[in-house]
């Protein structure tokens, strides 16, 4: 069971270090479920900014003494990891509560010092090249996949501005003003094809959720909802010449046989949304639609919270921000709350399933981990 | 190429920046081939798959017999973009930054600097960047016209379009081709010193037909002198070609005394040592001048620098020394981004090689390699059939080689 969603409400920049929003993560989870420090005895830790620590570092500046503890730096891919790593923990009586906790700080340099040590092959083969970080890797994925599927900017721009209505309803949200198609076509180009609103905007912040078991949860009281099913793969399709699909599509057939449901039974989607050609990607790869007919299904749904189809119904990182490794525990906190009725005025109405989706870690040239997880309500 | 407009005195001239210099060791075999001009990847010697990003592994059969081969240039754009952010200082100066991602017909896919006239198909190279390290950049697949003064394009060359160069000795066959040769690939002016200025030499007429060319007396191993010119001109000077030499015969046992050794020595190493403290600093700072800065430092070295030839030993000796100074001239001109270039010939056609069998390689040919070099933006020139044999001869066994030639 999942239960206990926290944000630490992100900042464009902060002069705090990570532990700092680790820390405040940490206790937004004990607050939230009335725990003491000691009651949680597992832990798992994603963040890019914490260097030199890792998550065995965090227990001593915390001052917590876990019994099971994982570091996780997948990017974002670590929402849906952390969950599945913390769920198996639960299940085999490793740990009773474990605290998932992700987030980053950003200092005004720290971006561009993560871009150039992020990974041996992104610091020999892809850094020297212009140094756009992953808004030019990016580029090229977007720019193969209108060229091939025929997706327009509108595509994307449909996305992003319903993302952005979503996010006037959260209150976390970064970005507070009202985008409309206009706004995002005349959007000043960053990495051709892509344009401003197309990227995200590093920021600071921190979301965390406890994994726990169904009894357990009951007995403190939480609302919980429960993993009906969940995926992961790393490395997928490596011969593809550019990435086209992730491994989603290797495994979404277990997905769903696990939860026992179809895509047409998914209530709401929490895509991993750095840049709005993934979004479609995911769609395609988790079987909403078929492969290269992204395009036509962007055209055929609307995307809000009370839409057709809701996607990434707190603004994504789009219109949230992009707290680092804490983007890839946005969508897994926002479907805790979509389906234990803490959604406020963008709850997806009788939402009953809701799919969350991870993608993390641009190495060289394209995005190696992806992972999916289908979450129920309790009541489900 | 326009012209580079002629440059307001009063205003601030840019500094130099590089790109971003940073590689595992592991990369820098893409580096170590594009000095000498050559497109290599990482090749595994039991399986024979070729992959980029160079990795420690096969990432095939996990083997780490990895060798570095020459591959195949061909591949395909499969997806373009054209930054207008960069993180980065160098490239935010230059936006808006075409680049490509290539599928090369050997296999891997890699990311390229893209040339403006590339289209579908392209031909890839790897190229020292202003920090001195390889990159790969995709060009049209097909030679044309004007190619060479793309402006990415020429952020990887020294091409002397343009550019005023400084010859540093017109009294030889060699020097005097050279100034042809840059005449030829349309430098902006040329200064060429000559020794001795009381004496006409031979083929001084010649050169003071060619409209670029200004001769200044220059003798490297008169400290003054240099500083004298230097102050002339060494703001201005965007290529320096140190082809001064000073070459007899012989070496220990055939000669008495050490006057022809210390000539030798006072031409080509420090000879090469007063020009780079007086020349040096004013092109450091010129480094990023522009569409025509200050950009490269060649120095006509020998391939007996590499390993001592006993019957030109210790004029092997002094070109010995002065690569290992060209060495030190190279990372010191590097966070400027100027292009130290060593010419590693192997005998010239000229009087002091009479009694060397052929193949000796003629001035204009050398003459043709270096601007070529430019051109193309190679660090270490092996020209000539001689020396690239050499050349692989010690890469292949350094003490072979030293064997073979002392026998």
């Amino acid at each position: 069971m999942l239960a206990a969603p926290v944000t630490v409400p992100y900042v464009r920049y902060s002069i705090r270090a990570a532990h700092w929003w680790l820390a405040r993560t940490f206790s937004a989870l004990l607050e939230a479920a009335r725990l003491r420090k000691d009651e949680i005895d597992g832990l798992t830790v994603s963040s890019f900014t914490l260097a030199p620590d890792t998550a065995i570092g965090l227990t001593q500046h915390l001052g917590v003494s876990p019994r099971w503890l994982d570091h996780i730096p997948l990017g974002g891919a670590s929402g849906v990891v952390a969950l599945r790593r913390a769920a198996r923990a639960v299940q085999a009586g490793d740990a009773d509560i474990v605290a998932c906790i992700g987030g980053d700080t950003n200092h005004v340099d720290s971006f561009r010092l993560t871009l150039a040590n992020f990974s041996q092959f992104a610091r020999d083969a892809v850094y020297p090249y212009g140094a756009g970080g992953p808004n030019a890797s990016f580029a090229f994925l977007t720019a193969h996949y209108m060229q091939r599927h025929g997706a327009t900017r509108e595509d994307f721009g449909k996305l992003c501005v319903a993302q952005r209505a979503n996010a006037l309803k959260y209150p976390h949200a970064l970005f507070k003003k009202p985008l409309s198609m206009e706004d995002y076509l005349a959007a000043r180009p960053i990495a051709e094809p892509l344009h401003l609103f197309d990227c995200v905007m590093p920021c600071a912040g921190a979301e965390g959720f406890l994994v726990l078991a169904e009894d357990r949860a009951r007995s403190l009281g939480l609302p919980f909802v429960r993993l009906q099913g969940t995926i992961e793969r790393h490395n997928a399709f490596a011969s593809d010449p550019v990435q086209m699909r992730a491994g989603w599509a290797l495994d979404r057939d277990d997905l769903y046989a696990q939860a026992g449901c179809k895509p047409g039974d998914i209530d709401f989607v929490q895509t991993y949304d750095d840049y709005p050609v993934i979004s479609l990607m995911q769609l395609e790869d988790l079987g909403f639609c078929e492969k290269g007919e992204g395009p036509a299904f962007v055209r055929k749904h609307s995307f809000t919270h009370d839409g057709s189809f809701p996607l990434n119904t707190s603004g994504g990182q789009l219109s949230v921000g992009q707290a680092g490794a804490g983007g890839g525990f946005l969508g897994m906190v926002e479907a805790i709350r979509q389906l234990s009725g803490h959604a406020g005025a963008r709850a997806v109405k009788d939402a009953k399933l809701g799919l969350v989706s991870g993608f993390g870690m641009i190495n060289y040239d394209r995005g190696l981990g992806s992972g999916a997880a289908i979450l129920a309500a309790s009541q489900a | 190429m326009q012209r580079p407009k002629r440059k307001n005195p009063v205003l601030r001239t840019r500094l130099p920046t590089l790109p971003p210099a940073a590689r595992s060791r592991v990369a820098l075999g893409l580096t170590a081939a594009a000095a000498l001009g050559r497109f290599e990847l990482q090749q595994c010697r039991d399986c024979g798959t070729v992959q980029y990003p160079p990795r420690e592994a096969c990432q095939k059969c996990l083997s780490v017999r990895l060798d570095w081969k020459p591959q195949p240039t061909g591949g395909e754009l499969i997806a373009q973009t054209v930054l207008h952010h960069s993180n980065d200082l160098f490239f935010r100066e230059r936006l808006p930054w075409r680049l490509g991602l290539v599928k090369l017909d050997c296999g891997p896919t890699v990311v390229a600097h893209l040339h403006a006239g590339a289209l579908e198909k392209v031909r890839v190279r790897a190229m020292l960047d202003r920090a001195g390290q390889a990159v790969i950049v995709a060009l049209p697949q097909k030679e044309n016209g004007d190619m060479a003064d793309d402006r990415q394009l020429r952020e990887f060359t020294c091409d002397p379009r343009n550019r005023k160069i400084l010859i540093t000795d017109g009294k030889t066959a060699v020097g005097q081709a050279l100034v042809q040769g840059f005449a030829k690939s349309a430098a902006e002016i040329i200064w060429v010193g000559y020794a001795e200025p009381w004496k006409k030499f031979a083929g001084f007429d010649e050169l003071e037909k060619i409209p670029q060319v200004t001769l200044m007396p220059l003798d490297v191993t008169d400290s003054k002198n240099v500083k004298e010119l230097a102050a002339e001109i060494a703001g201005k000077v965007d290529i320096v070609v140190n082809n001064a030499e000073h070459h007899r015969t012989f070496g220990i046992s055939s000669r008495q005394g050490v006057e022809t050794a210390r000539a030798e020595m006072d031409v080509n190493y420090l000879g090469l040592l007063r020009l780079a403290q007086e020349f040096g600093p004013a092109m450091r700072a010129r480094g990023a001048d522009g569409a025509a800065s200050a950009v490269a430092w060649v120095n006509l070295l020998s391939v007996y620098a590499l390993a001592n030839f006993p019957p030109h030993g210790t004029f092997s000796a002094s070109k010995a020394a002065a690569h290992s100074l060209a060495q030190c001239l190279r990372a010191e001109m590097r966070p400027a981004g100027v292009r130290v270039v060593n010419v590693f010939p192997g005998p010239i056609d000229d009087e002091w090689n009479q009694l060397l069998p052929p193949p000796k390689i003629a001035p204009a040919a050398l003459a043709k390699s270096i601007v070529a070099a430019l051109c193309e933006g190679i660090e270490d020139v092996y020209p000539g059939d001689v020396a690239q044999e050499w050349l692989e001869r010690w890469r292949d066994n350094p003490k072979a080689l030293e064997r073979e030639i002392s026998a």
